[in-house]
């Protein structure tokens, strides 16, 4: 608070030679709508943050954008996409906008512990409400809104849903080193048989890339090491990751890692999942928008490509979902409301997921007007017990997420071995 | 009192703006990192004043100079401002060098050399990740590829994919960048030494070597002072190439300014502030002797 | 060193030109050839990544690939270079909006400064110069939230007027420093014989100091039309893809969340990098002449 009092005297004593410049410099054609401050349900427009600026993502948010303007024609849509990539300073807009409480009218975030920080801050509003307005209670499956829930209230609304555990494996890679491609392997350790060949056969046996993707591997392998409970646990404070059990998905871990790229901290995903599609690597474990990039390809499921949950995760559904708030001081929160429901309703979350390659959150979504892949994960979301993904936000708040990854980068560059690793785990989640 | 205005009103009425936007833009601005610094505000709930913030003096510093974590950053910002400023400084006094006498083309030259600093990393960030892969051998691509490709191939190495040296690497790029520049700085200072001096030196006998070891080079030792400088402040901006070439979560190549980063993400302000004074304190103790020295440099 | 100065004061003789034979004349040829040799080596080297910035530009989505960055493309395509320029094209113009009157002031203000500061000796004056110089290294990652409440206090319109005022402040240090030193070198005498003829110190800076200034000011505008081209932190906290310049929308172009699209990003890197090259090319002469005329020695 005297911050800001400090710096509205600063401001004050500013005034003169600012206007100066202000004064040379305001050609600016666009004038933004002064600081509203209107408040209410206000509806006329709704300015929407996303990091969906190109390529499917793009394509996405336009097709949600065409309902949206279809169901609440009286709201402009304010386009507020900056790209992630090297702009990952995007986040950090995002947070000194929240933070100086000017903050967009809605923003997309991963569904879960993503939000936790956001929420301890007081900087989201509980749209519980709008589930029960929507009727999303019953359009959602209770597990994910479970998930959801935060001592009784619900901060996001979800607009899609990606799948994390899924291998994707070039056929006639597999073939060339003696494998059956339409073999599965129930463990880890059957998988490892396989990748041995793969390996013997002169080919990348598994493609990773960047940090975040050996996370996501690394997440798959602990979900599948120590199985729903103890993985759930592990968020929760209920599974020690001092323990064995957590040693032994580490040694496993470290044989997985054995296996791939060596300039995976070069390369971002898909380069890791091109080199399955240019058949020079076998497996690859990553999040199902890898589909976008073998359908770009040209690529035809299970001639070119086969796919199927890493081993040991049949039956688990390990889940992120991108998802939109209303933030605290929201300026236009009746223009947020109707694109929460543009987002929530099935017409919307049909257009947007056709053109993203997610799959609908809602239950009544016919899978008959997707493609093969999204109608197996549509199936799978349906029945599959959901956890929530580490690397992508849904598991940890940002921080122990943080933590987590520079340890995965540590060991794997070699800066550690293996008992540092385990430790430096522990020290992130007590952190 | 009205000579007194006459004698100080001009000069202040001209520096004041300058002073005034200073002190709020950058000493302003110090003051509240520095005051965020000494407490322990490293959640979002104490961000927003729903959880109370405590003093706690300097017990961040002391957690965070006692890290292994950022120990390892502020090793790696060593060797790569070394680097960084060796290899813009080698690159830049030798094209200015080459240069220097009359040479056809000059200008063609001079204009690519310079190129580099127009491009944004923002987008030439994924050509030198592709540069410097670590792939080696059969797989290798970038410029391990090249290297194998016109006979080189005993140069390849794993570029920045080395948790001890691995930052080197990045500043290759920022070389690229900034070698044109110091060129350009020195080629200036070569023009500017009176061709007197260089027939007086011819005269006494001197051959090249000797005329430019002699009599150029001490010559240009300011300019060279003002590039250590001027290039050193860019070696802060290690951030923008290690967003775009690696990423803030390789530990291999974070630096300070990466854990502000990553820091400040995880609503830890108190510590992404220390980590703040912690660089400008490093910047103080480089630039003050410097300061001093044109100080003294002036006053003969 | 002394040799030389002392060899100064003498009358100058008919220098004898050294290497008149043919031997000396060979070995001229010879080192000429290396010299050159050195120079293209050079150029093929600083433009490697050029090369590749500028074969991908041309590969359709499947070919840019970091394993294929050699080779020319399987099929030669326009498509990235006309999806760059319509991306590119409306924020191209808001970057000249910024960058022209943001290099213009803080070289006007940087000029004022350098002149106060290497010509009015009051005390004190090298405590000033210090404060301004320290601002050059401030790391503005540290001081992002309170700049984001400071300007959203301000009023000053988000986008390119706020950018403006930004890099005019934050580019202070610099173009004072640069002013500064050139101002040291200016002779004390041109000075002098305005202030005999009574000019004040306003006149005098504005008849007298300023006229002499241009190679400075093309030095200053070099640097600071670079910065403001090139600067994304800025652009990102103070502007949107709608009012921002072009490396916001560079970023947009080629980083999804997911998806990144190499052909397009590159084109758009070189399409961004050449209004800066075109003033390198312009400006390139009067930029080492301006730096020759004392800007650079500290």
């Amino acid at each position: 608070m005297r911050t800001r009092r400090t710096l509205t005297a600063l401001v004050a004593g500013l005034a003169a030679s600012s206007l100066l410049l202000a004064a040379c410099s305001s050609n600016d054609p666009e004038t933004p709508s002064g600081t509203g401050g209107a408040g209410g349900d206000d509806a006329s427009e709704v300015e929407v943050f996303t990091w969906w600026a190109s390529g499917s993502e793009k394509l996405g948010l336009d097709a949600l954008v065409q309902v949206f303007e279809e169901q609440h024609p009286d709201t402009k849509f304010v386009n507020g996409a900056i790209a992630g990539g090297a702009g990952s300073a995007a986040k950090e807009l995002l947070q000194s906008r929240l933070q100086a409480q000017d903050p967009p009218d809605t923003f997309q975030a991963h569904a879960g512990a993503e939000l936790t920080d956001y929420i301890n801050a007081g900087q989201l509003e509980d749209v519980s409400n709008l589930y029960d307005e929507f009727g999303l209670r019953d359009a959602f499956p209770k597990d994910l809104v479970d998930r959801l829930t935060v001592d009784g209230k619900i901060y996001s609304v979800p607009s899609n849903i990606h799948r994390a555990n899924v291998v994707w494996a070039n056929p006639s890679v597999l073939e060339d080193a003696g494998l059956d491609p339409k073999a599965t392997y129930a463990t880890l350790d059957d998988w490892f048989t396989a990748l041995d060949k793969v390996k013997a056969s002169g080919k990348t046996a598994l493609s990773i890339a960047t940090t975040w993707t050996q996370v996501h591997l690394f997440e798959t392998v602990l979900l599948s090491s120590l199985g729903t409970d103890k993985y759930n646990g592990l968020w929760d404070g209920s599974t020690d990751w001092a323990g064995a059990d957590v040693t032994k998905a580490l040694e496993n871990f470290e044989k997985l890692m054995s296996y791939t790229n060596t300039d995976r901290d070069g390369l971002d995903w898909p380069d890791a999942t091109q080199q399955v599609i240019d058949g020079k690597a076998g497996f690859n474990v990553m999040g199902d928008w890898a589909e976008a990039a073998f359908q770009e390809a040209k690529k035809q499921a299970p001639a070119d490509y086969i796919y199927f949950p890493v081993p040991g995760t049949d039956g688990v559904f390990d889940f992120l979902a991108d998802s939109f708030t209303l933030p605290v001081g929201s300026k236009h929160p009746g223009g947020t409301k109707n694109w929460l429901n543009t987002i929530s309703s099935l017409d919307g979350q049909i257009a947007f997921n056709k053109a993203k390659g997610s799959i609908p959150a809602r239950k009544d979504a016919q899978p008959s007007e997707f493609s093969a892949y999204q109608q197996s994960a549509m199936e799978s979301f349906g029945q599959d017990t959901i956890v929530s993904s580490l690397a992508h936000g849904a598991a940890a708040p940002v921080a122990t997420l943080n933590a987590i990854s520079e340890a995965v980068s540590k060991f794997t560059t070699g800066a550690g071995d293996l008992a540092t690793f385990q430790s430096d785990l522990v020290a992130a989640n007590a952190g | 009192m009205p000579k007194n205005i006459r004698r100080w009103g001009p000069p202040l009425l001209l520096v004041s703006p300058s002073l005034i936007l200073l002190a709020v833009f950058v000493y302003g601005l110090l003051a509240i990192n520095a005051k965020t610094s000494g407490t322990d505000n490293h959640t979002a709930a104490q961000t927003t004043g729903r959880a109370p913030v405590q003093w706690v003096w300097f017990d961040n510093f002391v957690d965070l100079l006692g890290s292994e974590s950022f120990q390892h950053s502020l090793k790696n910002l060593v060797i790569y401002t070394v680097v960084f400023l060796a290899g813009t400084m080698f690159f830049g006094f030798l094209w200015a060098f080459l240069l220097d006498r009359p040479v056809r083309f000059e200008g063609w030259f001079r204009s690519i050399y310079l190129f580099p600093m127009a491009v944004s990393f923002v987008a030439s960030g994924v050509v030198w990740r592709w540069l410097l892969n670590s792939n080696q051998g059969e797989a290798a691509s970038g410029l391990n590829r090249l290297f194998q490709n016109i006979g080189l191939g005993f140069l390849q190495n794993n570029w920045w994919n080395n948790p001890d040296w691995g930052i080197a690497a990045i500043a290759i790029p920022a070389i690229w960048q900034m070698s044109g520049y110091v060129m350009a700085l020195f080629l200036a200072g070569f023009r500017g030494i009176p061709e007197e001096l260089r027939e007086a030196a011819r005269v006494d006998g001197a051959n090249e070597w000797q005329l430019y070891r002699h009599v150029l080079f001490p010559q240009l030792s300011p300019v060279a002072l003002s590039a250590v400088i001027i290039v050193g402040h860019m070696s802060l901006k290690a951030f923008d190439l290690i967003m775009s070439i690696s990423k803030p979560a390789n530990y291999q190549t974070k630096v300070p300014a990466i854990d502000m980063y990553q820091f400040k993400l995880s609503f830890d302000y108190a510590n992404a502030a220390a980590v703040g004074v912690i660089l400008l304190v490093i910047v103080a103790i480089l630039i003050v002797p410097y300061l001093v020295h044109i100080n003294r440099a002036e006053k003969h | 060193m002394t040799t030389a100065f002392d060899s100064l004061t003498e009358p100058i003789k008919a220098a004898p030109r050294t290497g008149g034979g043919t031997a000396g004349r060979d070995r001229i040829t010879v080192s000429r050839t290396v010299k050159y040799v050195l120079l293209l080596l050079f150029v093929a080297i600083v433009l490697i990544p050029v090369y590749v910035l500028l074969v991908t530009s041309f590969k359709g989505p499947g070919d840019a690939d970091p394993s294929r960055a050699w080779s020319l493309p399987q099929v030669w395509t326009l498509d990235n270079w006309t999806g760059a320029w319509a991306a590119l094209q409306a924020p191209l113009w808001r970057t000249i909006a910024l960058v022209v009157p943001s290099a213009l002031i803080s070289a006007v203000l940087g000029s004022m400064n350098g002149f106060v500061l290497a010509r009015w000796r009051f005390r004190g004056a090298d405590l000033v110069f210090t404060l301004i110089l320290f601002g050059m290294f401030i790391p503005y990652q540290a001081v992002m939230i309170p700049l984001v409440q400071l300007m959203l206090n301000s009023g000053i319109p988000s986008g390119i007027p706020t950018l403006i005022v930004l890099h005019v402040i934050y580019g202070l240090p610099i173009t004072t420093l640069i002013f500064r030193n050139y101002y040291m070198s200016v002779p004390n005498e041109l000075v002098e014989a305005a202030r005999v003829d009574g000019a004040g110190m306003l006149r005098t800076y504005w008849s007298v100091v300023l006229p002499i200034s241009v190679p400075s000011f093309v030095v200053v505008l070099i640097w600071q039309f670079t910065s403001a081209w090139n600067d994304f932190l800025f652009a990102v906290f103070f502007s949107s893809s709608r009012n921002g310049p072009v490396t916001i929308a560079l970023n947009n172009l080629a980083n999804g969340a997911m998806l990144t699209d190499y052909g397009i990003s590159m084109s758009g890197a070189l399409l961004a990098s050449l209004p800066t090259l075109l003033v390198y090319v312009l400006l390139g002469k009067y930029f080492i002449g301006g730096l020759m005329s004392g800007s650079v020695k500290g």
